[in-house]
């Protein structure tokens, strides 16, 4: 469902991704995991679109992501790691404009978008304005959001960060069922191991925008000797702190700009 | 089309929720309206032009269109931090829909800020010249609004933050404002005032206005309409071109 090939970007003469290759098959829940700035966020960009590559290839839903962007735009839903929702529109009226933005027809609109709203419990306050919402009740909306328009893939970038135990239990539960019964594709990212654990058929462990391992949770603990999921990433990635650094895309637009000043 | 009149609606929706901005973006043209109004009337007056608050009118109505339409790209700014931007920019629609979609409904919501402000106009003695030629100066108001809602998007996709737009502000769209003949009248100008007034877009949007609401104008309302077409057309390509390349 997502083919990964040789997957290259560079900010100037920094690497942010360094020829990356994998393969995510139909139905499959697949976690990227990974130090902050070691490319997750960057990979994702360029598999939605949102960044070009610099080299590789990139296939989604069988369309080349590059090539055939509006195909590949239809064929997944994304939950961005910050909240992307408009904050002066009521609830329906996001999902209402996503709905109209992705061509769903105006009578599925409704029932829709009231099965999706009730799903994540939201559907009583469905024309509070956002604002009005807290950060766990935004990202039910998100994921609400991002599946209305029947996508064959799902991406969640840190989709529990900040979230309480019941919101984060109700969504792992929730996004397993879409990928065992409707056998939608997830990827996902996160900094709970646990998670990873629990719910992603495969891991890959990216560091330094190379691709370090690939593999079910099993295989990276046998690979390293290790007991636990946490030691064999531990021992992939080492124990140094990584500065919390923005990406290395603002980082790159902020030294284009200051050149450009100059 | 859906997809423009949604992105147009959420716009509409967005300004009759925030009394705060409609109210903030009437203050200014008011103030001016007040202070340059009656201070300069009586010296106007005296210097044998007549009624300066008829005079005025036409340049406060296209300020206040000029000055919204140019908020709109901070919009784009705000959707940017809010996150909302990445929203439309994983979306499989065109990027010039969303573009034109945000400026018309921008365009809108300043077109009725410059109707705002001319029934304030109303209450305060101001009298069309004629009601019929008046509606012209809506078609006048869209034209412009449309063109700088364009222009602010443009802008908007490239300038990070807030401090670079108000720099675009106060160095690019007050000395187009205040050239413009907008408030004064060009006829006895220094040469090299007059040279800039006449080869500023605003310019003509102020003289087609003084057409359709007092009849009087200086460069020939076909010379103005031109003007406005062309400005329009440059504009819409600028915003279009440069929100192509936006990055969220």
């Amino acid at each position: 469902m997502i083919e990964v090939s040789h997957l290259t970007k560079k900010f100037g003469n920094f690497t942010a991704v360094n020829d990356i290759s994998f393969n995510v098959a139909s139905g499959e829940m697949f976690a990227l995991l990974g130090p902050n700035g070691a490319g997750k966020s960057t990979t994702i960009k360029m598999l939605t679109t949102l960044l070009k590559p610099s080299s590789g290839q990139l296939t989604l839903n069988g369309y080349d992501v590059v090539k055939q962007q509006d195909l590949t735009r239809k064929s997944f839903g994304i939950v961005f790691q910050d909240p992307s929702v408009d904050n002066d529109l009521t609830a329906f009226e996001n999902m209402q404009l996503h709905a109209v933005m992705y061509g769903v027809s105006s009578k599925e609109l409704k029932t829709r978008v009231k099965e999706l709203m009730t799903l994540v419990e939201l559907w009583d306050r469905k024309d509070s304005l956002v604002k009005t919402y807290s950060g766990g009740m935004k990202r039910r909306l998100e994921i609400a959001r991002g599946l209305l328009h029947h996508p064959r893939v799902l991406f969640l970038d840190e989709p529990t960060l900040g979230l309480d135990t019941q919101t984060r239990n109700l969504l792992w539960n929730y996004v397993g069922n879409l990928a065992h019964e409707k056998k939608m594709t997830i990827l996902f990212t996160t900094h709970y191991l646990e998670e990873a654990e629990a719910n992603a058929s495969r891991i890959a462990i990216i560091d330094h925008g190379k691709l370090l391992t690939i593999g079910t949770s099993e295989e990276l603990m046998k690979q390293t000797k290790t007991q636990s999921l946490e030691e064999a990433y531990l021992y992939l990635t080492g124990k140094e702190l990584r500065d919390e650094q923005a990406d290395p895309h603002e980082v790159w637009r902020a030294r284009q700009r200051s050149r450009t000043m100059r | 089309m859906k997809v423009i009149y949604i992105l147009w609606l959420r716009q509409i929706k967005r300004y009759f929720r925030s009394r705060s901005r409609i109210v903030g973006a009437i203050g200014q043209p008011l103030l001016f309206l007040l202070a340059l109004g009656y201070g300069l009337g009586s010296i106007y007056k005296a210097a044998g032009q007549g009624n300066y608050l008829q005079f005025l009118v036409p340049g406060i109505m296209a300020q206040t269109v000029l000055f919204s339409s140019m908020f709109y790209g901070a919009m784009i700014i705000f959707d940017r931090q809010f996150g909302f931007l990445k929203e439309t920019m994983v979306a499989p629609v065109g990027r010039f829909k969303i573009m034109l979609g945000g400026a018309l409904g921008g365009a809108t919501t300043s077109v009725m800020q410059g109707i705002i402000v001319f029934l304030i106009a109303l209450l305060l003695g101001f009298h069309p010249y004629n009601w019929v030629m008046a509606l012209f100066s809506l078609l006048f108001m869209g034209i412009l609004a449309l063109a700088i809602t364009s222009f602010s998007s443009g802008i908007g996709s490239f300038v990070q933050d807030m401090q670079g737009f108000q720099a675009i502000n106060q160095f690019l769209v007050f000395p187009l404002y205040f050239l413009s003949g907008a408030l004064y009248p060009l006829n006895h100008v220094p040469t090299w005032l007059r040279i800039i007034a006449e080869l500023n877009p605003i310019s003509y949007t102020v003289d087609a206005m003084r057409w359709s609401l007092i009849g009087t104008t200086r460069f020939g309302i076909w010379h103005d309409v031109i003007a406005l077409a062309i400005t329009l057309v440059v504009l819409i390509i600028f915003g279009v071109f440069r929100f192509r390349h936006i990055e969220p």
